[in-house]
């Protein structure tokens, strides 16, 4: 009896001072993240009103319309694929160096050297590229050297693929470092004991052993690159849409609440869709590895 | 035949270094350009940069980005700090819970922070106003979207980052000095001040300068929420709009520095911090 009340009393000290210090970020999850997400969802299943903005409703009308925007989704799902695509292209022979070559010294500079973009301003970087590839740039540059004239850069599907590389090469080549830095190099020494060429032991190793960073990298930058706005708006030139900035035009512009809403959600539930494959590959991917390891 | 692939791979990340360094390198060049266009090269002079400074708009977003970036860096970190702190306690189903929510606020790209945001402060500010009409009469004061709601906004996600980064540095803090701070009868709270705050004050002062920078830094959340009021990347985006001028290299070029410093203080907090837990734990 006297040991239930202290141990409940010892109870209340800990939990009440718990529950004061995770007040204010509970509140802002709360109000700032979950009810504004529960709003958007309501409002999907809304109608506008006349005025722009939202009027109750309870109609599956928005959503049966989002086939009439479906160049948006479209022109996202394909050039966040291609942009992902190339982004691993890219940054797999620069982390693999990183991870296998680089002397330790200059390792933790130059990977060092890859983040810091990343941090720094996303529009900034996003003009510079405005810069070089408007008229007065590189188009500019060839046509003095006489080689091409009148070459369109800025605002075409080339110019948005480049953005999106040069933003999101840090956040690929990151995670695919990280697995490749793990990864045990004596198996790359065993398979070449047990006489596999290098192209089978980079097939058969090296790629499947990084796998879980190829999967994050490309998640993350998938995920970013469906609410993306700044890129296709800089250097799409407003021609080339993406879901961002129709979901800008839709709340910002012509204020049509319940349509954008529905727009949302389906970008939501694109996320969501995601993030399940991410989540189902690792876990695949988890237990195949345990079972390798076992196996040696 | 190993030393070819190295070198060839050697010689490929240098490219891929300058594709990363090089635009970012030729903004800074042009701000210091003479000329009136920006890729237009005519001298050296630090024209634009008196003009920049000279302009009462940019001065305004100026005045509004750092407004807002030390309030809601400041809210994060205590919120963050708070959360985290607290987090140790939580266990099951709860945990669980705030991961997720952690996770969410991380991941879920600004532009549906932006939307979800608009239209939480909408409803609820149309909701309040007319109360407060009632209540106080004509004189009442009237909610609208500006500077606190990109506050608010902001805090979200800063919040999240700090707790994160704080929360790993309490996970490799030395348990063995607060225990000892305990036995010797110090009192929580003195065992706090004195033993813990020392040990993660690293992490809360890169906590609070990663979050002004992504706060200063950000567009499209503010884009959403600051109603008629103008930000630093916002009076930025709607320059490039508008045709690019050689201001915007010297206020990118301001930016650029001030991150690349903050960061590079950051680095130095975390591994110092990162260090000492080692010795501490020998």
């Amino acid at each position: 009896m006297v040991n239930n009340t202290t141990h409940r009393k010892k109870s209340i000290r800990t939990w009440l001072p718990t529950a004061l210090l995770l007040a204010p970020a509970s509140l802002w999850y709360l109000f700032l993240l979950i009810a504004p997400l529960v709003i958007v969802a309501v409002f999907s299943f809304g109608a506008r009103a006349p005025e722009g903005g939202y009027a109750p409703a309870f109609t599956l009308e928005q959503y049966l319309k989002l086939p009439t925007r479906s160049t948006p989704f479209v022109n996202t799902l394909w050039l966040a694929s291609l942009g992902t695509v190339s982004c691993i292209l890219i940054a797999y022979p620069l982390a693999y160096y990183l991870a296998t070559r680089a002397s330790a010294k200059a390792k933790s500079i130059l990977v060092a050297l890859i983040i810091v973009p990343f941090w720094t301003s996303f529009l900034i970087r996003t003009y510079a590229w405005v810069t070089i590839l408007s008229s007065r740039g590189i188009p500019a540059i060839l046509a003095s050297l006489g080689i091409v004239h009148d070459l369109v850069l800025l605002n075409t599907p080339f110019a948005i693929t480049l953005g999106i590389v040069y933003n999101y090469l840090p956040l690929m080549t990151f995670p695919l470092y990280v697995s490749l830095e793990r990864l045990d190099k004596r198996l790359l020494e065993a398979s070449k004991d047990l006489g596999a060429n290098r192209l089978a032991t980079f097939f058969q190793i090296t790629l499947p052993l990084s796998a879980s960073g190829l999967i994050t990298g490309s998640m993350l930058v998938f995920i970013l690159l469906m609410g993306e706005y700044l890129i296709p708006a800089l250097l799409g030139g407003g021609k080339i849409f993406f879901v961002g900035n129709a979901l800008v035009d839709l709340f910002l512009q012509s204020r049509n609440w319940p349509f954008g809403s529905a727009v949302a959600m389906a970008l939501n539930f694109i996320m969501i869709i995601i993030i399940s494959v991410y989540l189902w590959l690792t876990s695949r991917l988890g237990g195949e590895s345990r079972e390798e390891v076992s196996l040696f | 035949m190993r030393d070819k692939i190295t070198t060839s791979l050697r010689l490929y990340s240098i490219l891929i270094y300058i594709f990363l360094y090089f635009p970012i390198a030729l903004v800074v060049l042009f701000s210091f350009n003479s000329g009136n266009y920006a890729a237009d090269m005519q001298g050296f002079s630090f024209r634009w940069y008196g003009e920049t400074w000279r302009d009462p708009f940019v001065l305004e977003a100026l005045r509004n980005s750092v407004f807002i970036a030390a309030t809601s860096a400041t809210l994060a970190t205590v919120f963050g700090t708070f959360a985290a702190l607290a987090l140790q306690n939580v266990r099951g189903w709860l945990r669980t819970l705030y991961d997720g929510l952690i996770y969410i606020a991380i991941i879920i790209p600004g532009i549906v922070i932006g939307i979800a945001t608009l239209i939480f402060f909408v409803q609820f500010f149309g909701w309040l106003n007319p109360w407060l009409q009632i209540l106080f009469g004509p004189s009442a004061p009237k909610f609208n979207l500006g500077l606190p709601t990109v506050i608010a906004a902001h805090t979200l996600f800063t919040m999240s980052i700090v707790l994160v980064i704080v929360r790993s540095r309490i996970a490799g803090m030395d348990r063995s000095l607060i225990e000892a701070s305990n036995d010797l009868y110090a009192t929580p709270f003195n065992t706090f001040w004195q033993v813990t705050l020392p040990q993660l004050l690293p992490a809360i002062m890169a906590g609070f300068l990663l979050a002004f920078t992504f706060s200063f830094d950000d567009f499209i959340v503010a884009f959403f929420v600051a109603g008629p009021n103008t930000t630093l990347p916002i009076y930025v985006f709607s320059s490039i709009r508008r045709g690019v001028t050689p201001k915007i290299n010297a206020i990118a070029t301001v930016t650029l520095i001030m991150s690349l410093g903050f960061l590079f203080i950051v680095q130095y907090l975390l591994t110092r911090s990162n260090a000492s837990a080692k010795k501490d734990g020998e």
